[in-house]
């Protein structure tokens, strides 16, 4: 989706402001709440996808004023929400109603959780339709879902550097349509490529962008 | 700039929600229409024009852009200019009074001078003695620049191919003239893009926009 | 998916922000014990969370990588080639770490890592990202104006030397190997990895050798 969190290339954000020496967590809750997302009970198929797709449907403005944890509170109350695992009422006033369920994540089960290797990666027949080191073309296309392929690349050319293999493809798993893997590339476009004549003579981005982003070019 | 102004194109900023135009007020709130008088009467700062006007607006930080109602934008553009053009503080604009002892002027437009000059202003054109450099029907393609300032080139129109539809003559060019550089007036042409050319094989067969852009913006196909 | 439901769930969505307080802190707390009366959430599990990642996952990984990587030429042969299987090998894969692609900086090619649409990063090489990582300003201008956000870190590159942006748009994670600085021929492995910055292996600085 062409959302505001697409910033790849946009102006008038000022500057970075690195903290030095910056804790992991500001305050106690924001601790809380980077546990809470990555801990609780998530309904049956929820994917990294999803996760990320919500947090893009966060009304713009408040996309770019609300922290980081405070934007995971949002994604925490819409997976809530829309699954049902929490009703309306109970999110407004606070109070759980029964039935309780006992089966949530142990703490001394975190570590191993934090350590699992599951990953996105997975077995496909068909073989990649990409050589290294050809030149393809990312897709205009406007996906009002979720996608990965960023509206600064679109359009342009790059050229293949690697396979990564078959991924599961994230515009899929995002909307409940399943792994749907594909071969994903990390490819490379020349910055003069992407931002006209002004750019760097020498300098590039990669983007790692799957099959069907990309067409010969 | 590749601003969050520059929105052609994006999702996420829920429905339209349009009021009946029947009963549609012109004002929402009587500030509305006294932010609109204010914009149209006040002084300026010296060279100030149109353009450095919607650049001021780009400036806004992008969440209050994105958060503040239109007339709001208007009030966010009227303080910066009276601050970077130095006819106001911070102090007299948060409290809303001139500083003690501060002058007064007494050049400020009049009711009736407003009147006119909404007639005889706001006129862009300008003579050129340069030929166009584009055609009736020509095949352009917009240049993918991404200038940190002012443009009127949106970026879902760079890099794509269209076709020369109208010629404007010479217009003020909004690229120098918000950052007062000078109208540097330059050839406008309309140009129409298939739908399917900005927005890829999902759009469209039928379907065109079509934009006006400079000459500076265009090179040949 | 059309356009057209998409912004009536954005509707839906937006509903109860009304009734809900505008504090987070406020409405953590509120989320934390709907889900544990739920039986959705062990606090517990989200004490040894935050605690994992306050002390136990963290830059020190990664920096004990680089300084293998400087010291043992064949270690680093096998990181450059296979990220993820060289990282295994000090057990530093997890979470947001399972397919790491490490990339090195010479005298002629600096990389710089970012997410534009996101925050995706290396967490287990690299704990959590820092919070100009996640940023606007971060995201929109690494792509298009990395030579600018580097000086605003501090650091100015040749003119010879080429760029490259990494943008994580999947599961692959992106560890910089800095270039070891000189006038360390003489410290240990474990006082290499004392120098190596969180900063320098997302690219926005260099190791200095003080």
């Amino acid at each position: 989706m062409n959302s505001i969190h697409d910033l790849g290339g946009m102006h008038g954000f000022g500057a970075i402001e690195a903290e030095r020496d910056e804790p992991p967590f500001h305050e106690p809750w924001e601790g809380r709440a980077g546990g809470i997302l990555e801990v609780m009970t998530f309904p049956a198929g929820f994917t990294v996808d999803r996760f990320r797709y919500l947090r893009e449907t966060l009304r713009p403005d408040l996309y770019l004023t609300q922290t980081y944890y405070e934007q995971w509170i949002y994604i925490a109350e819409q997976v809530l929400l829309e699954s049902g695992m929490i009703s309306p009422e109970e999110l407004a006033r606070g109070k759980a109603r029964p039935p309780k369920r006992t089966d949530a994540m142990r703490a001394a089960a975190v570590w191993s959780f934090l350590h699992d290797r599951t990953h996105s990666g997975r077995d496909l027949d068909q073989k990649p339709r990409f050589a290294i080191g050809q030149r393809v073309l990312a897709r205009s296309m406007q996906p009002a879902g979720h996608t990965r392929l960023p509206r600064y690349a679109r359009g342009k050319i790059g050229s293949i550097v690697s396979h990564h293999g078959a991924h599961v493809l994230p515009d899929a798993s995002a909307h409940g349509r399943g792994d749907m893997p594909q071969h994903l590339y990390s490819v490379r476009f020349a910055a003069r490529a992407l931002w006209g004549e002004n750019a760097h003579p020498r300098d590039s981005v990669h983007l790692d962008l799957w099959e069907s982003y990309l067409e010969p070019a | 700039m590749n601003g969050v102004h520059d929105m052609g194109g994006t999702h996420g900023h829920g429905p339209i929600a349009p009021e009946d135009e029947k009963h549609e007020p012109l004002w929402h709130a009587p500030w509305e229409a006294r932010m609109l008088g204010i914009t149209r009467g006040m002084t300026y700062p010296k060279g100030f024009n149109i353009d450095r006007f919607r650049h001021i607006r780009e400036l806004m930080p992008p969440a209050l852009y994105l958060a503040r109602s239109y007339y709001d934008h208007w009030y966010a553009v009227c303080v910066a200019a009276l601050l970077n053009g130095g006819l106001a503080t911070r102090e007299e604009i948060k409290s809303g009074h001139a500083a003690p002892g501060s002058a007064r002027r007494n050049d400020a437009a009049r009711g009736d001078q407003v009147w006119q000059s909404q007639k005889t202003q706001g006129i862009f054109t300008r003579e050129l003695t340069t030929p166009p450099l584009f055609a009736i029907g020509q095949r352009v393609r917009a240049r993918n620049i991404n200038p940190t300032g002012h443009t009127r080139l949106p970026r879902y129109v760079r890099g794509k191919l269209g076709v020369v539809r109208i010629h404007h003559g010479g217009h003020v060019f909004p690229d120098t003239n918000a950052h007062m550089q000078g109208e540097a007036p330059q050839h406008l042409y309309t140009v129409a893009f298939s739908m399917r050319e900005l927005w890829g094989a999902d759009a469209s067969a039928r379907d065109e926009t079509c934009v006006d852009l400079w000459e500076s913006y265009l090179e040949p196909a | 998916m059309s356009q057209h439901s998409h912004d009536h769930d954005l509707a839906h969505h937006h509903d109860i922000h009304a009734e809900l307080p505008s504090d987070p802190a406020l409405r953590v707390k509120a989320l934390e014990s709907l889900l544990t009366e739920k039986g959705l959430v062990d606090p517990a599990a989200i004490d040894a969370w935050i605690e994992i990642y306050e002390s136990k996952i963290g830059p020190r990984n990664g920096a004990k990588v680089v300084a293998k990587a400087w010291v043992d030429p064949a270690y680093k042969q096998r990181l450059l080639s296979d990220g993820s299987k060289a990282i295994g090998e000090l057990d530093f894969l997890g979470r947001q770490g399972q397919h790491i692609v490490a990339v090195e900086n010479t005298p002629e090619v600096h990389n710089l890592v970012v997410c534009t649409l996101c925050s995706c990063y290396p967490l287990s090489v690299l704990g959590l990202p820092p919070a100009w990582y996640k940023s606007a300003p971060y995201r929109s201008r690494a792509v298009i104006d990395p030579r600018g956000v580097l000086k605003e870190f501090g650091l100015e590159l040749p003119e010879h030397v080429k760029i490259r942006v990494w943008d994580s748009t999947a599961e692959v994670r992106y560890l910089v190997l800095p270039e070891r600085p000189a006038g360390t021929e003489h410290l240990s492995e474990e006082q290499l990895a004392a120098l190596v910055t969180r900063d320098s292996m997302i690219g926005v600085g260099k190791v200095s050798a003080k």
